[in-house]
């Protein structure tokens, strides 16, 4: 008996799906985008009590070396010589929305009079909340909670 | 004279590198993100009164921190897991009393956030202290006595 050949079917790694798959996750990461106003690198204190930061709050960077960054929550963060900047700053911003809050993001090595001129010239401005922007503490240094201890990645 | 057909050819639309065009930009988006820090702790300034009350100095709970990082809780020195045992039998006698916070000018910030760190979470653990102030250099020349 004469067997015939079956047709021949040719190998093919259905590859159609695989942009559904990736224009899915361009989706995701679009939706989830968001403008980070102030991009300072600092190294934050840890704490244990974290609150979620209010979204477009105004930003008050400071680094390691006393620089001083600041930004109304609209654009993104500039250099400023002094703390007084950050009064004049942040007295605009409140007589605009008086319940802005104001975002302290500074180095946990800083010396504290640099935090201090900030927060003074909030005060002075009449801001209601700050946030002390911080990371996440873990308990392998439980106790001590010095700087040098607990803390993850930025 | 017979024309020969032209073998036929699929019509399709080449998807084949939308995949790589899409996985091009989801790489850029993976490379330009970066991990934002977006929780603190909170730290609500007092609303400016014309005539604040006046605390007196013996009243209160005063927490110095020296530039070294030690803690001196009313004139004896402290280690910070020992400061809400302190606080414990004063606030249950008075639960509004202030507790003020004074880092040295060269104390390191992050041991002032440590401080007020641990008497926010003493809720959590019963002790709860309400009026914690952190006055600044100002506020104490002109205030303090």
């Amino acid at each position: 008996m004469d067997l015939k050949a079956s047709e021949r079917q040719e190998a093919v790694i259905p590859t159609a799906s695989m942009a559904d798959v990736a224009f899915l996750l361009i989706i995701f990461f679009l939706v989830t985008f968001q403008i980070e106003v102030d991009k300072t690198q600092v190294e934050l204190p840890a704490t244990g009590i974290r609150l979620e930061v209010p979204e477009e709050s105004a930003y008050v960077s400071v680094t390691e070396a006393g620089f001083i960054r600041v930004s109304s929550g609209d654009e993104i963060s500039y250099q400023v010589p002094s703390a007084e900047e950050v009064f004049s700053l942040a007295s605009t911003v409140v007589s605009q929305d008086p319940s802005k809050a104001f975002v302290l993001k500074a180095d946990r090595n800083v010396p504290y009079q640099y935090v201090d001129e900030v927060i003074d010239a909030l005060k002075r401005a009449k801001v209601r909340n700050v946030y002390l922007l911080s990371q996440q503490e873990t308990r392998d240094g439980a106790g001590g909670g010095a700087p040098s201890g607990a803390g993850g990645g930025t | 004279m017979k024309i020969e057909r032209k073998n036929k050819v699929d019509e399709e639309i080449p998807t084949s590198s939308m995949a790589d065009v899409a996985f091009l930009l989801i790489i850029y988006f993976m490379v330009t993100s970066t991990f934002a820090a977006t929780r603190g702790l909170d730290f609500a300034l007092p609303e400016q009164e014309d005539n604040p009350p006046m605390i007196e100095k013996e009243e209160s709970v005063l927490i110095e921190i020296q530039p070294g990082g030690q803690y001196v809780v009313d004139q004896q020195p402290m280690q910070l897991s020992e400061i809400l045992d302190y606080l414990e039998p004063k606030l249950e006698r008075n639960p509004m009393k202030p507790v003020i916070i004074r880092p040295d000018q060269s104390a390191p910030y992050g041991y002032m956030v440590d401080v007020f760190d641990e008497l926010r979470s003493g809720a959590e653990k019963g002790v709860e202290v309400k009026n914690i102030s952190i006055p600044t250099q100002r506020e104490i020349e002109a205030f303090w006595y």
